[in-house]
């Protein structure tokens, strides 16, 4: 069947950008082929049925920073997008513990409880934290301009950036500096003084990156996650029912209601490059499709550095590539429970089980995780930040049974001796010891343990060096550089060959905004 | 009759040591948040009682959820005197001031009363936490700040039977006690303090103990008053007393300079018609030097109080064939207020008043429509329809009785 149908376009890797670019392009009339590797749909944003009866989202977990124009744009809730609310952040300790929930009220007493000062602080800190997001999303929105050589609508959408900037205060604009340069812990440390408090915080500024809460430039990473966007209220992360690849599955439906094919179990093996040209792509079995143009959903090592040969690609280009750092620093650990966890410092069932559990006690905990990982080791005692998707969505698990997961890190890719069946296990028992600390009962309600390692995450999800954002979110790989200078519009080096990953700007999460971004850039070209 | 019923609901809001008694005579079961508190809304089904209450016989309100807290130390007058606008240094041992204050820009923050209780020990009262605040433009002075919030509850007595019934159960008499003064006291050899303070405009106490004496105080305070009509009283009856008063809400007529979030939503105290508690003489103060700068050039808006016209009201309400209607409790949504056709300011609370008989509001104007007497065009909805109807600039407060600031002979 090769080159029997032409495509107006082809998008390499059904994960949730892919499918979110073919829907786009297939809501302007293309004609759009989307081609997954694997059996299942979703890329990162996964659901399987890893345990008889145990749906798990396999690597991503939460939902945040999803736009809402996508979901309206794309019909998202007709096709089985639906949110529901991550009530608290719960931060169990030895002897105590820290519970944030929704209530402005109540959070404010729970906090007092530790210090009055922070709780104080702490009305302030989020309003405050939700402008800056306010005044960093135009930011986010804006396809990156070309800095170097700006075209004159690079340099219409730096003035509109500039002029967007002069509308800050001078206290927004001290907190952005400070956001872009600050570590997260030195940051926080400005504002709040109990420690679970700020290393709860601080947390999200670690995430999918290999930094530690003392690490400049985590600040920003915190930002990053603190822009969260669930119905227009910032900073609420959702969880999706039915597990992450339920929105990768929505999306898929939408991209199939506007025309487009989906294929699974279709490995991509080479884009076909003809005088400098993408005019299609060649599967591992041999099939070839033809197109107009072909889109990589991939992150930039793969779009790069393997669908494409480095012969066609312009050498100072291909070093950015080969530099772009993408080193996973996390692992994801998946356990069946025959019931609940139940914490030493908060027993029982409650409000503290429906939203976030992070394992986060204090800066040094963190700081000795990222130690480990320094040197080559996972973390002996991890940072984890854990839901209980069941409690959320009872559907996830038999009746009366869980589900949780547990991101983990730090868990280096490049592990000394590299990793193997041993080492996943013993990462998989580091994690059940640190939970058990605050959960004794962990280890005898564990009916199944899924391990993932970066090497997993690498091999089977498809994510260089097992790096969940397809590169990590600091300041000099976001914007105008993200993947590399020059070629942050969504465009390559190779004619009619574009890219649409979380390597992309704005970068990862389950947002959708690189998908849609890369289309809309696409459209806009394509008359 | 009544209906007997079991409570036993779990909360996450906290509650008031007069809660055991507050909870049992709460008939409405009706509660609104005060400060992350359980406060009764009203306790009889409707607030009517609880208003006259205020106004003719002696109201009982739970006014723990403010904030207090305790500041002591060599440093104490100095401190506070920087801190808010009025001048500290002439308050004297047991007077008490109220104050807005400021920050830098000359923005208020909160406002509340200042007690001197001793030469080196005072009390501040705010409606929103500001420890943090207190300790940061305390950095280097001797002195020792400590939130009182939880460790002293307050009730307020409130109207014209007041002093009859604290004279019934306090060992000291109140008849020379006068308007924002403060003494100490025993109610049957538990110590208590009393300022004659209040957020009603009229004749009336607020009382100041320690928690565990809180519950005694209620009952022994129920007891004495009962044949003077003392009435536990809730928000909404409060809500319509103070804009009587002509008394500013935090978060409702204005928002911290703290949490305004945009320059727009802040206000100086001239902006918010305090000008009268900003002493421009004092040495120095936070703000005062953007406060300099805007009695200079004179303030931007100013709050005044309206008074809706009436027979304009009514003629709206008959061409659709209805009887006027006015809600029966204070309403805090923002009105538009024009001038011919432009929107030149806007009411944030209001209130038919009872004992006046007059519709009145609350409302942020231009300067230049500030003027006492000047008829303005306030946003009415009559039958989902919006219409105009004129409001007159007047003087506050629109209730003053004599009684407030006078003793007995």
């Amino acid at each position: 069947m090769s080159g029997i149908k032409k495509y107006d376009a082809i998008v390499i890797g059904g994960g949730h950008n892919g499918l979110t670019a073919a829907a786009y392009l297939g809501r302007a009339g293309k004609k759009v082929l989307v081609l997954e590797r694997r059996y299942v749909l979703g890329g990162a944003a996964v659901t399987e049925e890893i345990f008889p009866g145990f749906k798990f989202s396999v690597c991503s977990y939460v939902v945040s920073l999803m736009k809402p124009n996508i979901m309206r744009e794309l019909m998202l809730p007709r096709f089985g997008l639906e949110l529901l609310p991550l009530e608290s952040t719960f931060t169990p300790l030895e002897n105590d513990y820290l519970i944030r929930t929704a209530d402005a009220d109540q959070t404010f007493r729970e906090i007092a409880r530790h210090s009055l000062r922070d709780a104080e602080a702490y009305l302030r800190f989020g309003p405050l934290m939700g402008q800056i997001g306010m005044a960093v999303r135009p930011i986010l929105e804006t396809i990156a301009p070309n800095a170097i050589r700006p075209s004159l609508s690079d340099l219409f959408a730096g003035k509109k950036l500039l002029d967007h900037l002069k509308t800050l205060t001078s206290e927004q604009f001290e907190y952005l500096t400070k956001l872009m340069t600050m570590s997260s812990a030195d940051f926080l440390d400005e504002w709040f003084e109990f420690e679970p408090l700020k290393s709860t915080m601080c947390a999200s500024g670690i995430i999918g990156t290999f930094m530690g809460p003392r690490s400049p430039g985590s600040a920003y990473v915190m930002l990053h996650h603190y822009m969260g966007d669930i119905d227009g209220a910032f900073r609420a992360w959702g969880f999706q029912r039915g597990g992450t690849g339920a929105v990768s599955l929505a999306i898929a439906r939408s991209a199939e209601h506007f025309g487009a094919d989906i294929m699974t179990e279709a490995p991509v093996e080479k884009v076909i490059v003809k005088n400098g040209q993408a005019v299609g792509v060649a599967l591992e079995n041999g099939d070839e499709y033809t197109s107009d143009m072909v889109i990589s959903g991939l992150d930039p090592k793969l779009s790069f550095l393997k669908l494409v040969d480095e012969s066609d690609l312009p050498s100072d280009f291909v070093k950015d590539i080969k530099n772009f750092r993408i080193r996973g620093s996390s692992g994801k650990v998946n356990l069946a429970l025959d019931g609940l966890p139940d914490f030493t410092c908060l027993p029982g069932d409650g409000h503290h089980l429906r939203g976030a559990i992070s394992i986060s006690p204090s800066y040094d905990h963190l700081e000795k995780a990222y130690d480990d990982a320094k040197y080559g080791n996972f973390s002996k005692a991890p940072y984890m930040d854990i839901i209980l998707p069941s409690v959320l969505d009872p559907e996830m698990a038999p009746p009366g049974k869980h589900v949780m997961s547990c991101f983990v890190q730090y868990a280096p890719y490049n592990i000394k001796g590299g990793w193997d069946d041993q080492k996943r296990d013993a990462f998989g028992d580091a994690v059940v010891n640190t939970l058990a600390r605050f959960a004794p009962n962990i280890k005898d309600i564990i009916l199944h343990r899924q391990v993932l390692s970066p090497a997993d995450l690498e091999s089977i999800i498809g994510l260089t060096e097992g790096n969940i954002f397809h590169g990590e979110l600091t300041l000099q790989q976001l914007f105008s550089f993200r993947p590399a200078v020059k070629w942050a519009d969504y465009k390559t080096p190779i004619k009619n060959y574009y890219q649409c990953g979380s390597g992309t700007h704005p970068g990862g999460g389950i947002t959708g905004s690189p998908g849609e971004m890369a289309a809309k850039k696409i459209l806009g070209q394509w008359t | 009759m009544s209906y007997r019923n079991q409570f036993n609901a779990e909360t996450q809001l906290k509650l008031s040591p007069f809660f055991d008694r507050t909870s049992q005579l709460n008939e409405s079961q009706e509660w609104r948040r005060w400060s992350g508190y359980l406060s009764a809304t009203n306790y009889e089904l409707t607030h009517e009682n609880e208003y006259f209450a205020i106004r003719t016989k002696a109201a009982l309100l739970d006014i723990t959820p403010l904030y207090k807290y305790l500041i002591q130390g060599p440093d104490a007058q100095r401190f506070l005197d920087r801190l808010v606008t009025r001048n500290i240094n002439i308050c004297k041992v047991g007077q008490v001031m109220y104050t807005p204050w400021c920050d830098e820009d000359g923005k208020v923050i909160d406002d509340g009363t200042v007690q001197r209780i001793s030469e080196r020990k005072f009390r501040i009262t705010s409606a929103e936490p500001n420890l943090e605040w207190l300790e940061y433009n305390a950095l280097g002075m001797d002195l020792i700040i400590s939130d009182d919030s939880v460790t002293t509850a307050a009730l307020a007595l409130q109207g014209p039977n007041s002093r009859k019934i604290l004279n019934a159960v306090s060992s000291d008499s109140l008849n020379s006690l006068k308007f924002f003064w403060m003494m100490d006291t025993m109610f049957n050899d538990i110590p208590v303090s009393i300022s004659r303070t209040g957020y009603t405009g009229d004749l009336g106490y607020e009382i100041w103990m320690d928690t565990n004496d809180a519950l005694f105080i209620w009952d022994l305070l129920l007891e004495k008053g009962e044949p003077y009509g003392i009435t536990p009283t809730g928000l909404q009856a409060l809500d319509i007393a103070r804009i009587e008063a002509g008394l500013i809400l935090l978060d409702v007529d204005y928002i911290s300079s703290r949490h305004a979030i945009v320059e727009s939503r802040k206000s100086s105290p001239y902006e918010l018609g305090l000008g009268w508690a900003v002493k421009m003489k004092k040495k120095d103060f936070i703000g005062k030097q953007a406060l300099g700068r805007e009695v200079t050039r004179g303030p931007e808006w100013e709050f005044v109080g309206i008074e809706i016209e009436w027979s304009e009201l009514e003629n709206h309400y008959r061409n659709v064939g209805l009887a006027p209607g006015l809600p029966s409790t204070a309403w805090r949504t923002s009105t538009p207020i024009y001038k011919n056709s432009e929107q030149v300011g806007y009411a944030t609370s209001g209130a038919w008043s009872p004992i006046l008989k007059r519709y009145i509001a609350l409302a942020h104007v231009k300067s230049h429509y500030s003027k006492i007497g000047t008829v303005l065009d306030f946003e009415l909805k009559v039958e989902h329809f919006r219409k105009l109807t004129s409001a007159e600039v007047v003087n506050t407060p629109f209730f003053d009785p004599e009684r407030k600031r006078s003793c007995p002979e």
